[in-house]
């Protein structure tokens, strides 16, 4: 269970938001809305730990983030906004590392496997300079496939770049991911068809 | 745990491999730097002996400074340096990767070429292993120590400028330990002396220099 106390956010001078508290139980589905600006990639990077909040707190099943960090990493599968691809790699070499960096163990096959669950088995051996941009986003999602095991997904425009098809796959992984008991925080611009039991929104700016 | 360290020196390794240029003008910068001080100082040969080994390490010194900035920019740049903070194999362990397959890029080959380079000042050949060895112990030093001004002005305007006034001093101690060693070899003292200080210093980079990257890294990154 994630839980977020009182969080707040400043950059430079400006407060993107204050007092913001939520809880995200098993199996649930958060999306933070917003206008650009309003600090939803700051708030997901907080969730994560990437950065401090101002003040307040995020806790992992009753423990403050900050205090078991590593243990922390272990169940949380983050997808920023850069790609975290590198261009002289192939598809299936980008993925080997994110999975040793993510610390999720897939053999070989399954990593093929979740390149073909994403349309990428023509391109896995190109280095990945020669892909296009929604491509490359799909190297990135690539991970979650093989990321059933993590408890929070945590994915900041998860579909950027991507066609229909591929919007509708990740849609697909994410559903999964929820019924088997796991928790996605996720921002969007577009509308997420997702049935989720249990979905929330956090509203930001305005 | 080491499994993961082995993968990351080879995603490295082989990240430089695809990327050969930029490997190429470290080592060709340190070939022309250390070739410039035959043509300005002239062919007196008792004067170039006496400088080679400053000359060589300064030129090594230099090389070393230069690719610094790529160790962890590209990272930044493209995301995967989150990645590694939010990894669950320990960050230094990470930064242990990252300094090793720099080093054995852009350290060894200045070692491995030092001996070529030393023909051109005529230093007497049982001074080289001296400064081979020096080098040897000297240049994962320098890397280590760098790693730490790499990754503190991350993501600065002017990092590379900064990187160098952040880091020079600290190789200080590094460049006398160094260059002195072949000049005591060349003076019939011996260089043990030299080449055991620059191993703890070594030593000590190798211990505490992981850590300070990786609390460097958390903060640039924020």
């Amino acid at each position: 269970m994630l839980e977020a106390l009182a969080l707040d956010c400043i950059r430079g001078e400006r407060t993107l938001f204050s007092r913001l508290s939520f809880t995200l139980a098993r199996g649930s589905l958060l999306r933070v809305t917003g206008p650009n600006g309003s600090g939803k990639t700051s708030l997901l990077r907080i969730l994560c730990g990437l950065a401090e909040p101002a003040d307040g707190e995020v806790r992992w099943a009753g423990t403050a983030i900050r205090r078991s960090r590593e243990e922390y990493s272990r169940q949380l599968v983050y997808l920023g906004h850069a790609n975290g691809v590198k261009d002289e790699l192939t598809a299936r070499e980008n993925l080997e590392i994110a999975c040793v960096l993510c610390g999720l163990a897939a053999s070989e096959d399954s990593r093929s496997a979740a390149l073909a669950q994403l349309g990428l088995e023509a391109c896995a051996d190109l280095p990945v300079r020669l892909l296009s941009q929604g491509q490359r986003r799909r190297v990135a999602l690539a991970r979650l496939p093989l990321a059933a095991a993590s408890p929070l997904w945590v994915l900041d425009e998860p579909f950027t770049a991507l066609d229909a098809d591929a919007v509708a796959g990740t849609e697909a992984l994410m559903r999964a991911q929820l019924r088997a008991g796991g928790s996605v925080v996720l921002t969007s611009h577009q509308d997420v068809a997702i049935a989720a039991d249990a979905a929330q929104t956090v509203e930001l700016g305005g | 745990m080491f499994g993961a360290l082995r993968i990351m020196v080879r995603r490295d390794l082989l990240l430089a491999l695809r990327r050969r240029a930029e490997v190429a003008n470290v080592l060709l910068f340190f070939v022309l730097v250390a070739s410039l001080f035959p043509l300005g100082v002239g062919p007196d040969a008792n004067l170039l002996r006496s400088v080679a080994p400053g000359v060589i390490w300064v030129a090594a010194l230099l090389a070393s400074l230069l690719g610094l900035s790529r160790m962890f920019a590209a990272d930044y740049a493209d995301g995967t340096l989150e990645q590694m903070l939010l990894s669950s194999t320990p960050l230094g362990l990470i930064v242990v990767a990252k300094v090793l397959a720099h080093w054995l890029v852009t350290g060894l080959p200045l070692v491995v070429l030092a001996p070529l380079l030393a023909l051109q000042f005529d230093l007497p050949a049982d001074v080289l292993p001296v400064l081979v060895a020096s080098l040897a112990l000297g240049t994962p030093a320098l890397t280590l120590v760098g790693a730490i001004g790499a990754a503190l002005t991350l993501g600065v305007r002017g990092a590379s400028v900064l990187t160098a006034l952040l880091v020079l001093p600290l190789y200080v101690p590094v460049l006398i330990l160094g260059a002195t060693a072949a000049e005591a070899a060349a003076g019939g003292i011996g260089a043990q002396a030299h080449l055991l200080l620059l191993a703890a210093f070594l030593v000590l980079a190798a211990a505490f220099a992981p850590l300070a990257v990786a609390a460097a890294l958390r903060i640039s990154a924020e």
